[in-house]
């Protein structure tokens, strides 16, 4: 169980083990109970404050771990083992997606206010950027927020907000300016402002124990004061800050294709077909071996694109190859490994058929397989 | 009033690890190691102990220079302190060998109480916290799994399950106290622990520095010889009973009387 890696020490070892321990002992035998409840218990996000992992990068000063992104990769690579994905997201979504940016741009009032008590798991986080109009096309979103004396004023609505159901405060994208990218702000929203309201939680294909759901906003007041960094940049911020959320999504697909392996392997070499394991059959073989190959491509490009985000902090090209191939390469394996599962692999009760429900969307979150391939060809063609 | 606890722990291969044997001995290159589930039990309690009472906690393990990175679990759970018994001459030792080495250790480090597991899942001996306590001339409880200090820390009350009774055992301290699974809750190491335990101190004590005559510890020590060492058998297929509910339940209590010997 320990993955070699030049970039891990004894930490990175000691932390992965524990992390295993945790998900197979406290978190796996509740999956399906909150996969049919549609949503996982508040009470994680406490326990996961508690154990530190809400605020692996974010400075001790606030409760954090101060850490590099290495931690935040095995994390997800061990959380998705609890096969129930919507506490990955859930979680990660806390700690990465709808903070990251208060740590990086907000003032220490907001920091105090919303960054600490995140990383305590006491005040949960959602991140509200897609619109029901507008999903990948960030710089168009219509959502307002009017400068009004000492508040801005909220219009608007926003969709598949995961935590969205239970968000203390969401990190908002609204349109502060004029058209365009350089119109839209980020401003923290607590969600017991007047005006605020959640929709229906929404129905979805797969990642049942995640509440996603449609936010309103009308005539929601909040003080300027929660207006993160300088007003117009929010386009540019989000774009910085979706490198880390990316290299969530293509680590927590690395992490699934490793479980997918183990079950494949579990199932194939105790399924007899024809007098042999269906392992031993080379058609098998030989498709495994290939599904082996580029699983390590897709592990080794996104651990590279982690190195150059920790070194440098702007690795939008490497990051988007690294959450194309694998959130790609996930829907492959998912699919292979339910080929190989026959009938069995199409019922509820193997693991395999979850899974393939749940990685439909990764070539759809955190930015689409398609923005991602644009934005691999500015960055390399211009 | 604060206690110094000694945790006495050993490494040993992941349970869930697949053990190779070779000429008489397992495979130990490739092998994941952790530390003994029984031992934990008696490191949380000496963690439970100290937090409730101050003091602090040392763990002392014995094992091979490789066995630092399992020491360091400890340290990252909890342990205050560790000591690293290591040297080639404490390699092959039986219970008694190892015993001596942790003896002699343990005559150099304070302590008002020593935990330790009741028994170590690899070799399953449960001789070594007991043969320690013979050799320090100290009273041993074995298999708690209920303890509670008196006020005046000079005595303490244990609970052993036996056959299914409750034995209730009062002892003065200093005591050598084993633990039995369900003594209490373990713990995760938080991140905060994982991140300091290379920071904590861990002293390493050679047969040397313990005047420890090597004749007497590791394989040259030890009275026990293993004669041959081989895997468990393969289990037989199990064995489908045909018939109506009443037929087959009359055959499988067949079976469980005569072949089987259950009932």
């Amino acid at each position: 169980m320990k993955i070699e890696s030049v970039y891990f020490d004894e930490e990175h070892h000691l932390f992965r083990e524990t992390l295993r321990a945790f998900v197979e002992k406290e978190l796996k035998p509740h999956a399906d109970e909150w996969e049919q409840a549609g949503m996982f218990p508040n009470e994680l996000f406490r326990a996961f404050g508690k154990l530190g992992y809400l605020g692996l990068r974010f400075p001790v000063e606030y409760g954090g771990q101060g850490l590099d992104y290495w931690y935040t990769v095995v994390l997800c690579e061990e959380l998705v083992r609890c096969q129930s994905l919507g506490v990955g997201v859930g979680l990660l979504v806390q700690s990465e997606m709808a903070t990251s940016v208060i740590n990086k741009y907000g003032t220490p009032e907001q920091k105090r206010e919303f960054l600490a008590p995140a990383i305590a798991g006491e005040k949960i986080a959602a991140l509200g950027i897609t619109e029901p109009g507008h999903g990948s096309n960030v710089a168009n979103l219509r959502t307002t927020a009017r400068r009004d004396g000492d508040d801005w004023v909220i219009n608007g609505s926003k969709t598949f907000i995961s935590n969205g159901t239970r968000a203390n405060f969401i990190t908002l994208a609204a349109r502060t300016g004029g058209e365009g990218a350089r119109g839209v702000s980020l401003i923290l929203v607590p969600t017991d402002a007047k005006g605020f309201s959640v929709g229906r939680a929404l129905k979805k294909m797969g990642t049942h124990s995640s509440d996603i759901a449609e936010l309103f906003f009308q005539d929601v007041r909040v003080p300027v004061s929660n207006l993160v960094g300088e007003p117009g940049r929010g386009f540019a911020y989000v774009m910085e800050l979706f490198q880390g959320e990316r290299l969530v999504l293509a680590s927590f697909a690395n992490g699934i294709m490793q479980a997918l392996w183990e079950e494949a392997l579990n199932y194939g070499r105790a399924r007899e077909v024809f007098g042999l394991p269906i392992v031993g059959h080379q058609a098998w073989r030989h498709r495994l071996a290939d599904l082996l190959t580029q699983m390590e491509a897709a592990r080794q490009l996104t651990y590279f694109a982690c190195d150059r985000l920790n070194r440098t902090a702007s690795a939008q090209k490497e990051v988007s190859m690294a959450k194309l191939y694998a959130c790609e390469l996930v829907k492959r394996v998912a699919e292979t490994v339910l080929q190989l599962h026959g009938g069995y692999g199409y019922m509820e009760e193997y693991p395999v058929c979850r899974f393939y429900r749940d990685v439909a969307a990764f070539g759809i979150g955190a930015g689409t397989s398609e923005i991602m391939r644009e934005i691999i060809a500015k960055e390399a063609i211009g | 009033m604060p206690y110094n606890i000694v945790a006495l722990l050993k490494r040993v291969p992941d349970t869930e690890s697949k053990i190779t044997l070779r000429d008489n001995a397992v495979v130990t290159e490739g092998l994941n190691f952790v530390l003994d589930p029984y031992g934990e039990y008696g490191l949380e309690k000496a963690l439970q102990l100290v937090e409730q009472h101050g003091g602090k906690v040392t763990a002392v393990l014995c094992g091979p220079a490789d066995a630092k990175e399992t020491i360091r679990k400890a340290l990252a759970v909890g342990a205050d302190d560790a000591v690293h018994l290591s040297d080639p001459a404490f390699e092959g030792g039986d219970a008694a060998a190892t015993a001596r080495v942790l003896a002699a250790a343990l005559k150099q480090i304070p302590f008002d109480l020593i935990w330790s597991g009741k028994q170590a899942v690899d070799q399953d001996n449960a001789q070594v916290p007991e043969r320690v306590a013979e050799l320090l001339d100290l009273p041993h409880v074995n298999s708690v799994i209920e303890f509670t200090l008196a006020a005046d820390g000079k005595t303490a009350r244990c609970v052993r399950e036996v056959d299914g009774e409750r034995d209730v055992m009062t002892t003065t301290l200093p005591a050598i106290f084993t633990a039995q699974q369900g003594l209490g809750e373990l713990r995760y190491p938080s991140l905060k622990g994982i991140m300091g335990a290379k920071k904590k101190p861990i002293t390493d004590w050679n047969a040397a520095a313990l005047g420890l005559d090597v004749a007497a510890v590791g394989a040259a020590g030890a009275k026990f010889q293993v004669i041959q060492l081989e895997p468990p058998p393969a289990r037989p297929p199990g064995k489908i009973i045909p018939g109506d509910a009443q037929t087959a339940a009359q055959e499988l209590a067949r079976l469980l009387h005569e072949e089987s010997k259950i009932i």
